[in-house]
């Protein structure tokens, strides 16, 4: 068992368990700490795979700013308490038993597959091969997807803009 | 390294955000089981897009690998849009109802 399988096991428990945790913990600001847990934890899997590009984004994108954000919002509406009373016990039953039916049946019929991945090698997620693609075969998009940023900035305005 | 591995952890991540969305009724929490599912999906399109880059038959040249790649950073640019507009319709919410708890949100049943 080479540095790389102990590094990918010690990775998933981590992103496992503290995906588990975001979803057991009561506190939503609980919830949002161990959710950037996962999300490191998921950026080492892009550096274990040589993908240096996205695991900067990752980190920078969702464990700096969505997650922020999110914090933010539960500080700024005081949620940092229990906000949730009672529960159904039987719909969580319900839930936790159809989540668990299609982890079994997705991975009952993926896992027989026998490729490789490569690991640690390859020069196709550095930041100089992705930005060459970005910026000559994807330029048109990369432009269009400025205008998505505008329009959801917009919207996030109008939306919560107090009204009269 | 083989990809039953990855393709076990991405379907474990996807469905423990399930289960969060199915059981929780906190408003952003289940906002964030919905950003968990898809970094799940971004694992996933990179271990495949590796896989490509083993390919022995030859259809991997390395603008396949590399636009696996860019397709996953547009995912999360897509995501952080959402969230913006996600984040702001919770506050709009909580300012009509005084909670984030989705089963306050049933005028439309009756």
């Amino acid at each position: 068992m080479g540095i790389t399988q102990i590094l990918f096991w010690f990775l998933s428990a981590l992103a496992l368990g503290s995906a588990l945790m975001v979803i057991t913990r009561k506190n939503p600001v609980h919830s949002v700490l161990y959710l950037v847990v996962t999300f490191f934890a998921i950026s080492g899997h892009y550096i274990l795979m040589n993908a240096q590009f996205l695991a900067v984004v990752n980190i920078i994108v969702y464990a700096g700013a969505i997650m922020v954000l999110f914090l933010f919002v539960v500080m700024l509406m005081n949620l940092n308490v229990n906000v949730e009373p009672q529960k159904n016990k039987l719909l969580q039953f319900a839930g936790v038993i159809s989540g668990g039916s299609l982890f079994l049946v997705l991975l009952a019929a993926l896992v027989k597959t026998k490729a490789l991945i490569e690991m640690q090698s390859g020069d196709y997620g550095l930041v100089k091969t992705l930005g060459q693609t970005l910026f000559k075969d994807y330029v048109f998009p990369f432009e269009i997807s400025s205008v998505l940023f505008l329009s959801a900035m917009i919207g996030a305005v109008v939306i919560s803009k107090r009204e009269k | 390294m083989e990809i039953k591995y990855y393709i076990g952890l991405a379907i474990a991540l996807f469905c423990t955000g399930i289960i969060g969305v199915l059981t929780r009724r906190n408003a952003i929490i289940i906002f964030m089981c919905v950003e968990l599912m898809l970094n799940a999906v971004n694992l996933l399109l990179v271990a495949f897009s590796k896989m490509h880059a083993l390919s022995p038959v030859g259809i991997a040249t390395p603008s396949v690998v590399s636009d696996a790649q860019v397709f996953v950073f547009f995912i999360m640019v897509v995501a952080a849009a959402e969230v913006a507009v996600g984040l702001a319709i919770i506050v709009m919410m909580y300012r009509n109802v005084h909670s984030v708890d989705v089963n306050f949100l049933n005028r439309l049943k009756n």
